[in-house]
């Protein structure tokens, strides 16, 4: 059966930009979500993984080698662009403004994180309300659970990784016991979402 | 009207208020974190709105001074990114030797660390004693630590690996006692720097410059204040003088793009036009 059989009706309004979380195990995921995603995919993707803080991130370098995207390092008042994916980088939260660019900070650590999911989301359901879409992947701790409800109650779309087949569970089951999302799906069902909600923007 | 916007009402009226009652000036920082200060700031001093916590800030300058502690983000560490300091060894130190008297403003320099490791860089470059360090901050608490020079033993291993791959040629034991209550570090390192009350948003120059050192401080700011940070950093810095940013910073995105050029691009280290 095509997923998209599976998938609920889309929402009947644009989608602006999509920001994922993951942790452990969300490079892979991640890779999955992404992968062959077209070169003219326009909406903007903003990413949370945890990594280390203190080393050099070479997430946006092997990405950028499997992509066809546009993949950088966020960096400080970049302007969120069409077709882009921003890796948050090591010991810095990534932030969105209202005048749409990205703002990076160094407060306090959110569930032991810098960057944590739940900053990087709580700001962009700010800005983007009902026009944002939401995925949180794979991860052993609860960071971005409360970011995605933030997400959904702007409005937003929210899609969490099935915790049956994400590599650690912990991370989408918090989301779950706080709210139903819209979207419980595999990683592949989540690439297709992305797909589907590029081209009903269109 | 969604309670979102509401609160965005509320924040610009804060910091309005706060502005208009003490001089501290927030109206140009970076919104998303601001804000998301602002309400951890609710639930400390159990407010149950914006509104609330304004009106007690303005009719409680106490409040206010512990509130500014939750604006201001007083996250430091010696010798961060150990390769910003390599480069300055590298690319700077050699250009600053050729001056008979120094001049070093670190704008926005928090609790000290990065005051104690530019001297500590400037001491084994022999250079500490005809230098004079500006160290600016706009909260008098984090000044306050900076001057006591006493950092947590916990975070000493550290900086101690930093240190030695920034570069160091000493045991950075050598630079403090290990007290009960922390690393004291060694107070000849600080002889020839005048702390001081200094905002970015408010304050103008005070003083020609040959190095300015603002790390992790522009990321707070939107970009008309960071063009005026960058705009007092070029009228202080001499001709050819030398700008450090934070890692993640960039003067890409400013109207002063054009006033400085690169000097190692990856470490944010430029040079004034």
């Amino acid at each position: 059966m095509p997923l998209t059989d599976r998938l609920p009706k889309l929402p009947p309004r644009r989608i602006d930009a999509v920001v994922i979380g993951a942790s452990a195990g969300g490079l892979q995921a991640l890779g999955v979500v992404l992968g062959g995603l077209p070169s003219g995919f326009r909406m903007p993707i903003a990413v949370v993984i945890h990594v280390p803080e203190g080393q050099a991130s070479k997430l946006a370098a092997i990405f950028q080698a499997r992509l066809k995207l546009h993949v950088m390092e966020a960096e400080d008042k970049a302007p969120l662009m069409p077709g882009t994916l921003y890796f948050a980088s090591p010991g810095y939260h990534l932030l969105i403004e209202q005048d749409r660019t990205l703002s990076l900070s160094q407060e306090e650590r959110v569930h032991y994180s810098r960057p944590s999911i739940d900053v990087l989301f709580e700001s962009a359901a700010d800005v983007f309300g009902e026009h944002l879409c939401g995925v949180l992947l794979t991860g052993a701790n609860e960071d971005g659970a409360t970011g995605l409800r933030a997400i959904h109650r702007a409005g937003g779309l929210t899609v969490v990784q099935d915790p049956e087949e994400a590599l650690v569970s912990t991370m989408p089951e918090a989301a779950l016991e706080l709210f139903i999302p819209d979207f419980v799906l595999p990683v592949k069902g989540i690439h297709t979402l992305l797909v589907e909600l590029e081209r009903n923007n269109a | 009207m969604c309670p979102e916007r509401t609160a965005d009402i509320e924040l610009r009226l804060l910091v309005e208020g706060i502005y208009l009652k003490y001089s501290y000036d927030f109206r140009d920082y970076s919104g998303a974190s601001l804000k998301r200060r602002v309400l951890q700031a609710l639930s400390r001093f159990e407010c149950e709105s914006i509104s609330h916590l304004q009106a007690r800030v303005l009719h409680d300058p106490q409040l206010f001074s512990e509130l500014l502690q939750f604006l201001t983000i007083p996250v430091s560490e010696m010798f961060r990114d150990p390769t910003y300091y390599q480069a300055l060894r590298e690319h700077v130190i050699p250009v600053l030797k050729t001056y008979p008297s120094l001049k070093v403003w670190i704008a926005g320099c928090s609790t000290g660390e990065e005051v104690f490791s530019m001297a500590i860089l400037l001491k084994e470059e022999g250079l500490l004693d005809r230098t004079l360090i500006y160290a600016t901050d706009i909260n008098p608490r984090s000044l306050e630590k900076a001057r006591r020079g006493v950092f947590p033993l916990e975070h000493v291993r550290k900086y101690t690996e930093s240190y030695q791959q920034s570069g160091g040629v000493r045991a950075f034991s050598d630079y403090y006692t290990a007290a009960y209550e922390g690393a004291l570090f060694d107070k000849n390192l600080i002889a020839n720097v005048t702390f001081a009350d200094h905002s970015l948003a408010t304050d103008s120059v005070f003083s020609e410059t040959h190095f300015i050192s603002c790390r992790n401080v522009l990321i707070y700011f939107n970009k008309r204040l960071q063009d005026r940070a960058f705009g007092l950093f070029y009228e202080s810095l001499c001709h050819r003088g030398f700008l450090g940013l934070g890692s993640k910073e960039s003067l890409d995105f400013s109207s002063y793009a054009d006033h400085f050029e690169p000097v190692v691009k990856k470490e944010r280290v430029f040079r004034r036009l």
